[in-house]
């Protein structure tokens, strides 16, 4: 099975970092991945995205046409996205910024005050790592566990102060499903 | 060994590395400053030389400058940058030096943006220099295969003593993909025979390109185009997807022709016998290799990030074998499987199917 996800931003939100995260959990199981970056004039508060494939079979195409899911953590990517998604699909919506109401009666919505949840927790906490877990939990797209496993190596030297902080974000993420799972049972 | 997660530009860094390259020079532009960034970074912690050119001139001569000893020594750029080269890669070839180029095409003409194209073919595969000559030009579609190609290039370039390009893209550059390097795989020619180490106790060489005696100039050229026509014949690299039985044979090169192949995937879902013609060597062009394999179409559909220019070489290979038509897009915009699996719909119910 092949997922395509865009995840969208501002340059600042750790869009890169999300989408990279994806993509090395997705190599410690073996797993195809692409991943693409905007780049270039982008900068701190510009827009900011990229395109990750995973697959168990061979990727043809990196580049994303129609999206299996789209994580949207500002209003310009959902405006830029929505319309990008497959029917189907799911977006992972911001709603600490995003206040529109979503158009779409064909995909799934998974709304997340993601800089609330963030703010919630003890600091340094990171929107983009919360989303990340959430989303896996949610679709059991990769495991937790090489979620982790991809962090620690991520965070391996200079970065290794972050760890703690990144696990506890990933943590966060996935305990909003889990609990969320719960109420709706 | 497990595949590791690899940003193309680095990755191709890497593989020069692994290849043996003991001399990087280059000047930053975008989308390949990683290349350079890269090689600033591991050369001189392996006693090997780096060097922040002052220009795109400075670096290819310097590049002529390490080639003449026999040393494997290359430099990366992109568009514009390639651009000021074309003189000195038309030296290179005259004087038969060694150097590996990369070239990780942005959008053009002129300064162009900083998108993914491929509007540099013809600068790649004719060149902009003077006179009877041939880059030999290698196309990566995938990392890995950015990583094998480098391998093959530093290789090339010693054994037939021309210039080789790697000819890659922005995306190319900048996406991550699991890879794996593994080693070296080649056992590389001799230099001494050619190479300027200094003429203590053996007769002085050189290496020039410039030949004023009657006759010498012209028997350089039929020799270099002798090793073009062995290169075509013996290191040839296409790649073939689908094709045996295609009624529609898509060409297309680099990051195009992977999006192709997914197109190629979804037109075969829906019916449609469609396949994939890859040139990986772009020069010389494997011309043999598609006519065969056009002789058994219908058609040709040629796809490329710029206004047809590859175009001319598949039309030439093909000889009126089949029709061939054309797809692109330029100025840095992609076309998606999507908008290719459209057209290939309209083209196959125009020629009909094969009973």
């Amino acid at each position: 099975m092949e997922t395509s996800i865009i995840i969208s931003g501002y340059g600042g939100q750790g869009i890169l970092f999300a989408g990279s995260l994806l993509c090395h959990a997705a190599v410690i199981e073996g797993k195809n991945t692409t991943w693409i970056p905007s780049y270039g004039a982008e900068m701190r508060g510009g827009a900011a995205n990229c395109s990750v494939n995973i697959s168990d079979d061979e990727i043809s195409s990196p580049v994303i046409d129609k999206a299996d899911v789209l994580f949207a953590l500002n209003l310009p990517s959902e405006l830029k996205f929505e319309h990008r998604i497959k029917p189907g699909g799911l977006m992972l919506l911001n709603t600490s910024l995003v206040k529109k109401i979503p158009e779409r009666h064909d995909i799934e919505y998974l709304n997340m005050k993601l800089n609330d949840m963030a703010e919630e927790l003890e600091k340094p906490a990171f929107a983009n790592v919360i989303a990340v877990g959430a989303f896996v939990e949610k679709t059991k797209i990769l495991s937790t566990e090489s979620l982790k496993q991809a962090l620690k190596e991520m965070t391996a030297g200079k970065k290794q102060h972050l760890l703690s902080a990144n696990l506890k974000s990933l943590e966060c993420g996935i305990n909003y499903i889990k609990s969320s799972a719960k109420v709706s049972l | 060994m497990a595949k590791v997660l690899w940003k193309g530009n680095q990755a191709i860094a890497q593989a020069a590395i692994n290849a043996g390259c003991q001399c990087y020079f280059g000047y930053p532009i975008t989308p390949q400053s990683e290349i350079g960034e890269y090689m600033g970074d591991k050369l001189p912690l392996l006693g090997r030389t780096f060097i922040t050119a002052e220009s795109e001139l400075a670096s290819i001569s310097m590049v002529i400058g390490a080639g003449t000893t026999g040393t494997k020594a290359m430099t990366s750029s992109s568009s514009c940058g390639i651009a000021l080269m074309q003189e000195a890669i038309s030296a290179m070839c005259c004087a038969e030096v060694p150097g590996v180029i990369v070239s990780v095409m942005r959008g053009g003409p002129g300064l162009g943006n900083i998108a993914s194209a491929q509007g540099d073919y013809f600068q790649a595969v004719r060149g902009g220099g003077n006179g009877d000559y041939k880059t030999i030009v290698l196309s990566p579609a995938t990392i890995q295969e950015a990583i094998d190609l480098m391998y093959r290039a530093f290789h090339l370039s010693l054994k037939y003593r021309n210039p080789v390009m790697l000819l890659a893209d922005g995306i190319l550059g900048q996406m991550m993909e699991p890879v794996e390097f593994g080693e070296y795989p080649y056992k590389d020619d001799d230099v001494s025979k050619w190479a300027l180490s200094g003429a203590k106790e053996r007769p002085p060489r050189n290496l020039v390109s410039l030949h004023m005696p009657d006759g010498e100039l012209e028997k350089i050229s039929d020799r270099i185009f002798e090793k073009y026509r062995i290169v075509a014949e013996k290191e040839m690299l296409v790649d073939k997807f689908m094709t045996d039985d295609a009624e529609l044979i898509i060409t297309a090169f680099g990051t195009t022709a992977r999006i192709a192949k997914s197109a190629v995937k979804k037109a075969r879902k829906a019916g449609m016998k469609v396949g994939l013609f890859r040139p990986v060597m772009l020069s010389p062009f494997p011309e043999k290799e598609l006519f065969e394999t056009a002789k058994t179409a219908r058609m040709i559909l040629d796809i490329e990030l710029n206004q047809g220019q590859m175009l001319q070489d598949v039309k030439a290979s093909v000889f009126g074998a089949c029709p061939v038509e054309f797809l692109g897009r330029s100025g840095g915009g992609l076309l998606t499987d999507t908008q290719m699996l459209e057209k290939i719909t309209a083209l196959y119910n125009k020629i009909g199917v094969r009973v």
